[in-house]
């Protein structure tokens, strides 16, 4: 199995619903609608041809500053014909939603998980989304570029009654 | 047949029993709780001592070293990858640095690509050592945990000596190694290779044949390799099944494809079948060592990190007379190094199963987007699928099988 085989296969099935490919490294990536991605991961995974049987890997990225802002980026893999494919789909604020792939692959309910958790990504059809590493009462979602780091200002004698009016020391 | 499988949430098995479901009874085990290997918490729902469903609560031990790498640059970044999986720091090392290496597009020399094969070896035979120890100590098999130590001991002397530490290496770096090889590892390595087949031998005589080890693993946690897969279950794990999938074979890295060596499996995917690939693997381990340590000797010294300057800094003695050679030195060390736009997915074949990097590259010094498939947080969905049905006594030789790192799962 070649990147051109699939590509060819994929473009005849699914012509409109591919919106950028790209080559790099050797490596082949398809950026695609959400109705596309997870009709081609389903036809990926069910045509005996390819065998795409295996959601090797799923996460998030946010691109801040960039239309859409949020991609989601799913690794199929054939274990068959040894050969992988990159899907990926993007979603936008303010309520940034991508279909699941959880009711195909069961292995990306965590990882699907992992990827509402820190980067506040929506997966439509999830059978359980929740917080997976973060408490459930967390407020934000930490992976996200505009997420403050949180990083304590060091006090110098010129700023230092700014710093410890709003620090809580022990009083005598 | 994937519609029927599912991954429940510790919620969906404690509301119900808060709302007055008294059929079943939900117990918590762990965060701390010395099988759980760390500090995984169950919500086991449980019907008498039977097994109804469970649901690992993960996250206790989340540090954000996805966040925090994109903060630091490329070469800095490899030493928070050593914390994931502190089992097998060095395989970590590797994907994340095979990663960078595939995004700039930079070749290695042979030398560095040699060690790495080895030492990436020997750390899955610590890694296995480890799993052993503690999964024969869960079965309250106390000896196999003290000779499996002791191996494990030498390993970790042999890391000691090439990268000075003896857990967090951090030795291999983005076009290379850190630095040369000392002149007594050939010798140490072949001193280890000389003990350690008859060494797993002893392990085997202890548990392999042994009744009551039998007892508790023939037959229990089975899971299928359509199942499996489906659930993203990877390594010795899916191997059991019968599945012969091995990314150093699948899609080979480092140069594996020139090493002879097989893939053991399993048939029937319970807990002594695991048992038995991952044993199958150490001696396959140190079939693919002791061709590293010939090759190294036959090739002698030589380069160590990619000539390319751009990536890795000039040797020391090149600077006092390149103008040239100090640019490139100061660049690096003020600046680092820029790989272009794009993104990269590797993914190899760590002790626990297959582990995946992806990195994204936005033309600046530091990552974008570094993103850990952990083979560890992946395999713990199966749990439920495996532990339905049996004994909490079976969930515990079930959780050692899975062989999960704390560190990893929750990154």
């Amino acid at each position: 199995m070649d990147n051109q085989t699939v590509l060819t296969a994929l473009r005849e099935k699914f012509a409109g619903e591919i919106l950028a490919v790209n080559e790099f490294r050797g490596d082949l990536s398809l950026t695609l609608t959400p109705q596309g991605y997870v009709a081609v991961a389903r036809f990926l995974r069910d045509d005996p041809a390819f065998a795409y049987t295996f959601l090797e890997n799923l996460c998030g990225v946010d691109y801040l500053g960039r239309t859409p802002r949020f991609e989601v980026v799913a690794h199929l893999t054939s274990m068959r014909h040894r050969h992988r494919v990159c899907l990926k789909v993007g979603c936008d604020e303010p309520e940034p939603t991508v279909p699941s792939l959880t009711p195909l692959f069961p292995t990306a309910n965590y990882q699907e998980r992992e990827a509402f958790d820190l980067l506040g990504i929506r997966f439509e059809g999830h059978p359980s989304l929740t917080r997976i590493l973060l408490p459930d009462d967390w407020v934000g979602h930490p992976l996200r570029k505009d997420h403050p780091l949180g990083d304590e200002e060091v006090a110098f004698t010129f700023n230092q009654d700014r710093i410890y009016a709003h620090k809580p020391f022990v009083k005598e | 047949m994937t519609e029927s499988i599912t991954v429940p949430t510790p919620q969906q098995i404690i509301e119900p029993a808060v709302a007055g479901r008294t059929e079943t009874m939900v117990l918590n085990m762990g965060p701390h709780h010395p099988s759980t290997h760390g500090v995984l918490r169950l919500v086991l729902e449980l019907d008498g001592e039977v097994v109804v469903n469970v649901a690992p609560d993960v996250g206790y031990l989340h540090t954000g070293i996805e966040k925090t790498m994109e903060s630091k640059t490329y070469q800095k970044a490899v030493v928070l990858t050593d914390r994931m999986d502190y089992l097998a720091p060095l395989s970590n090392n590797l994907c994340y640095a095979l990663a960078v290496e595939k995004l700039l597009d930079v070749e290695i020399p042979e030398r560095a690509q040699i060690a790495r094969v080895l030492l990436v070896e020997l750390q899955r035979i610590a890694s296995h050592l480890v799993w052993l120890g503690t999964h024969a100590l869960d079965l309250a098999a106390m000896s196999v945990f003290l000779y499996a130590f002791r191996e494990r001991e030498q390993i970790l002397d042999i890391f000691e000596l090439v990268s000075g530490a003896r857990m967090m290496t951090s030795y291999f770096r983005i076009g290379g190694l850190a630095y040369d090889l000392p002149s007594d590892f050939i010798p140490t390595v072949e001193q280890f290779l000389a003990i350690m087949p008859s060494r797993i031998d002893e392990y085997e005589d202890l548990l392999t044949t042994n009744p009551l080890w039998l007892e508790r693993t023939v037959g229990v946690g089975v899971i299928d390799a359509q199942s499996a897969i489906a659930l993203g279950l990877t390594g010795a794990n899916l191997r059991a099944t019968g599945v012969a999938y091995d990314v150093r074979k699948a899609m080979p890295y480092s140069g594996y494809e020139t090493y002879s060596f097989e893939i053991p499996v399993g048939k029937n995917g319970d807990i002594y079948d695991r048992y038995r690939v991952r044993i199958a693997e150490m001696r396959q381990s140190v079939k693919i060592i002791q061709q590293a340590t010939e090759r190294l000797r036959e090739l002698g010294p030589g380069p160590v990190v990619t000539p390319n300057r751009k990536v890795a800094p000039p040797p020391k003695r090149e600077i006092t007379e390149s103008m040239e050679a100090l640019i490139h030195h100061f660049k690096l060390w003020t600046e680092g190094f820029k790989p272009p736009r794009g993104d990269a997915y590797v993914s190899i074949e760590s002790p626990r199963g297959i582990l995946g990097c992806y990195v994204v590259s936005d033309g600046s010094p530091k990552p974008w987007r570094v993103h850990f498939r952990a083979p560890s947080f992946i395999n713990l969905q199966s749990l439920a699928h495996m532990a339905k049905g049996r004994m909490v006594a079976d969930l515990v030789a079930l959780i050692a099988s899975l062989d999960p790192v704390l560190g990893e799962v929750d990154r």
